[in-house]
């Protein structure tokens, strides 16, 4: 069957290299529709099983698509504004239904932080504050679990392990946890940030390690230093940037996690935006999606600023 | 002449006072390594004191957080020892104990009399059906309203009957912990010192003697608390006794206490199932016994396999769709593949928009949308990924090599041929791998999304452990979790491997 589909001019050479590539490219084929069947099967299949397993069918549910953003319509476009800022504001019958002033933080007698304000900078905070944590273990992890620093094999293991466990144990387990103990407030928030980010951060740090330029470490180990030394003047000021950047860009993500952990009992503007929603209040609710949005997107854009000038472009990639 | 590259002193000093720039830190740099370390210390303080992380921690209930880490490994049996004021007793465990429902453990040891003695029962509680349930909670309610009205005490009857009780119960925990209880004392045993308490079968203990180290009392006549450890606690209260007897392993794993299978050992169970009579008469023993440990009501195996399933799914369905849809996208968002400037910044906007606004509110969204479950997990994973993945495609393309492209061109192909064979051998390998890794790290962050309601193993993580007491359901989600993680960690990994070489990790 592959013979006759040989030319005719082929030397025998020719024809045997022309038979090898075809009987390749055959069953190259072959893998290609069997990957593409399996995949499909299993797209197919996993369809099935999250619509059957869903609350409502997707076909069902379609024409619910904009509910929310229907709910979320405020009966006045000025009312975001004061609900952001904690203005009073007169229900339709005159009464203070919702009395936005009630959540000011004063610093002053005069001089107020809008309730939803307050609470972003906490989440803010809680997201600086573990990503400092979690980079200060990494940067002490990283040096242990690195090939090229830490010639034995069992502390390494030991501590990639203990990074993996970290980095996958669930944030919201972490949290929970917490809340039980310390009851509600923003430090279970911080403690389940900040255990996953060292796990995550410590990973990309001892990658960056394990590829740094081993010359220097050559010197100070001629000149006797000690391993804190070789570390500290050898590696440290070579890698110091790359791990800014991924201080950077671990900023970002955290500042999305802890809105995130918050909405699970762990203080912050999440708790306040699913009490929000489970009340029903549209402008209370637009106002904080407006806030996280605008919050998110200047994190992002001012962290991606400073890295590309710490770094250059090179340290675009990912963190997760 | 020698040449030599050492320097005599003299020449060194020579050299450093000439450029000093060279061997010495400049100021402005020293200052600014203190400056950026001071930062961060006053920030670190800041943070302590914004969050008042002293005060929290200092009310911290530490004793918590060991019987809550106990409770990932191990379980409670709680017996508990009603006294009455005539110093008989009686046994009770708890609702659903893990021993089953006629618990007899060889740990309690129990003498019995049968003795003639008057009960009181209150008005209130004196129709109920159950005698014995009711008596049960009989014994706080007059030690309660003991000042207060008397109208209480006129309304309870007081019968004389003849009954088999207890008169004294011994609980071992190990070797060298026990309490024993009879005549109205308590004997608590641990660590070789002997502990005595009175209890008058109303509302006040009284300890014989010094408290011994492992155990405390508020105030004078209130309940003891005896902490034995590990092994468990026990509280003596005047009328009541609660051991807390604790056991390594998670109880009831396979079978709940209903089930006909409860209690036998591996040998038996497989014995009933190979050759022993059917106890149901419509199924066979092994479905029965499959049955019953899918939907033990302990540990909800199906329901929790179910679940997991649903976070697998919408990891891979969402990254999936996302990938495909952002693979035509980002030909458009790449400005040396379309030129025009507006198309570019209009879609790179867009991957924007879909980025930013978070996974959680999208699952928030779609919860809405599509009810809980599921789909919802999927559309936010999708929606949250299609930015991303754009985002990272379009730069990829972006950095791809030209010569393919002209080589491609320059011998007459048509536009789509020019992508399909000058651009797309050398990203795709890149895309693939892209999203591998996030379908790697959805699955870990899909438990999170579960958790407001958008399907997936989080709501499940996240209800066991609002009750508090559901730990080791916890510790076994967890490690489902951590498996499925680690599995499709290592498929990623080996996939991206083989598509990238090492250089991809």
């Amino acid at each position: 069957m592959a013979t006759s589909l040989l030319p005719r001019h082929l030397s025998d050479n020719g024809a045997v290299i022309e038979r090898h590539w075809q009987e390749l490219s055959s069953r190259r084929r072959l893998y290609s529709w069997l990957g593409s069947g399996v995949l499909l099967l299993a797209l197919s299949g996993s369809l099935w099983f999250a619509n059957d397993s869903n609350a409502g069918k997707f076909f069902d549910r379609l024409p619910h698509f904009f509910d929310f953003v229907g709910d979320l319509a405020p009966r006045d476009g000025l009312e975001i504004f004061r609900a952001m800022f904690d203005l009073p504001s007169p229900y339709d019958d005159g009464s203070f239904k919702y009395n936005y002033p009630e959540g000011r933080l004063y610093l002053t007698e005069s001089i107020y932080i809008p309730e939803y304000v307050h609470k972003m900078l906490e989440t803010v905070n809680i997201a600086i504050f573990s990503t400092v944590i979690g980079t200060a273990f990494g940067f002490v992890l990283c040096f242990l679990a690195a090939r090229n620093l830490m010639p034995n094999p069992w502390i390494r293991g030991i501590v990639r392990r203990i990074m993996e466990v970290l980095r996958a144990f669930p944030e919201v387990v972490i949290a929970g946890f917490f809340l039980a103990i310390l009851s509600l407030g923003p430090i279970p928030a911080i403690a389940a940030v900040s255990i996953h980010t060292i796990g995550a951060l410590g990973k990309l740090f001892y990658e960056v390690v394990e590829n740094a330029d081993m010359k220097p470490d050559e010197g100070l180990r001629a000149a006797g230093g000690n391993w804190i030394e070789r570390v500290w003047f050898g590696m440290v000021p070579q890698v110091l940037p790359n791990f800014t950047s991924y201080f950077l860009l671990r900023l970002e993500i955290n500042v999305r996690a802890s809105t995130i952990i918050g909405a699970v009992g762990g203080g912050g503007i999440g708790e306040l935006l699913r009490l929000s929603i489970g009340q029903g209040h549209q402008a209370k609710t637009l106002a904080i999606v407006l806030l996280l949005f605008a919050t998110i997107f200047a994190v992002d854009q001012f962290s991606a600023w400073l890295r590309r000038r710490l770094v250059g472009e090179q340290a675009f990639q990912l963190a997760q | 002449m020698t040449t030599t590259t050492r320097l005599n002193p003299m020449e060194m000093d020579a050299i450093a006072s000439r450029h000093p720039d060279l061997l010495k830190s400049s100021t402005s740099s020293r200052v600014r390594t203190a400056a950026i370390a001071g930062g961060v210390v006053a920030y670190l303080i800041f943070s302590w004191w914004f969050f008042s992380i002293g005060h929290v921690l200092g009310n911290a209930n530490w004793g918590i957080a060991g019987t809550y880490l106990a409770d990932w490994v191990s379980y409670e049996v709680r017996p508990e020892i009603h006294v009455a004021p005539d110093r008989t007793m009686r046994l009770n465990y708890q609702r659903n104990s893990p021993l089953g429902p006629n618990p007899n453990p060889d740990w309690v040891e129990l003498d019995r009399q049968t003795v003639t003695r008057q009960v009181a029962i209150p008005a209130s509680t004196a129709q109920a059906v159950k005698p014995k349930a009711s008596s049960s909670f009989s014994f706080m309610a007059p030690g309660s309203a003991l000042g207060g009205t008397a109208a209480a005490e006129t309304q309870n009857r007081v019968e004389t009957r003849t009954e088999d009780v207890l008169t004294r119960v011994v609980v071992t925990y190990d070797r060298s912990t026990r309490i024993e209880i009879a005549d109205g004392l308590v004997k608590a045993t641990h660590g070789g010192d002997t502990f005595v308490m009175t209890v008058d079968g109303a509302d006040t203990v009284r300890p014989q003697g010094q408290l011994p180290a492992w155990a405390t009392q508020k105030r004078p006549g209130e309940k003891i608390v005896l902490a034995f450890g590990a092994t468990g606690w026990a509280e003596v209260e005047g009328d009541e006794v609660s051991v807390r007897n604790r056991f390594f392993g998670w109880a009831n794993f396979l079978f709940d206490t209903n089930s006909p299978f409860f209690g036998k050992s591996y040998g038996e169970v497989v014995a009933l199932i190979t050759s022993g009579e059917q106890i149901d008469p419509t199924r066979s023993n092994l479905s029965l016994a499959w049955n019953n440990i899918l939907y033990n009501a302990e540990w909800q195996h199906l329901d929790v396999w179910t679940k997991l399933l649903q976070t697998v799914v919408m990891a891979f369905v969402g990254t999936l769709f996302a990938s495909l849809i952002a693979f035509p996208l980002c030909f458009l968002a790449a400005r040396n593949i379309t030129p025009s400037f507006l198309t570019n910044q209009v879609v790179k906007r867009f991957f924007d928009f879909l980025r930013s606004v978070d996974m959680f509110i999208w699952a928030l969204f779609f919860t809405r949308a599509f009810g809980p479950g599921p789909l919802a997990g999927i559309s936010a994973i999708f929606f949250t990924d299609t930015g991303t993945l754009g985002k990272l495609y379009s730069e990829a393309l972006e950095n791809i090599d030209d010569k393919q492209r002209e080589g491609v061109k320059s011998v007459g192909a048509t536009p789509l041929a020019v992508q399909r064979f000058g651009v797309l051998p050398q990203v795709l390998p890149v895309f693939a791998s892209q999203a591998l890794y996030f379908w790697e790290s959805n699955t870990r962050s899909a438990t999170i999304i579960g958790a407001v309601g958008a399907g997936g193993i989080g709501l499940k993580l996240w209800e066991a452990m609002r009750t508090n007491s559901d730990w080791e359901n916890v510790a076994y989600m967890v490690l489902l979790i951590l498996l499925v993680v680690f599995i499709f960690d290592s498929i990623s990994n080996a996939c991206r491997s083989r598509l990238m070489g090492s250089k991809a990790h």
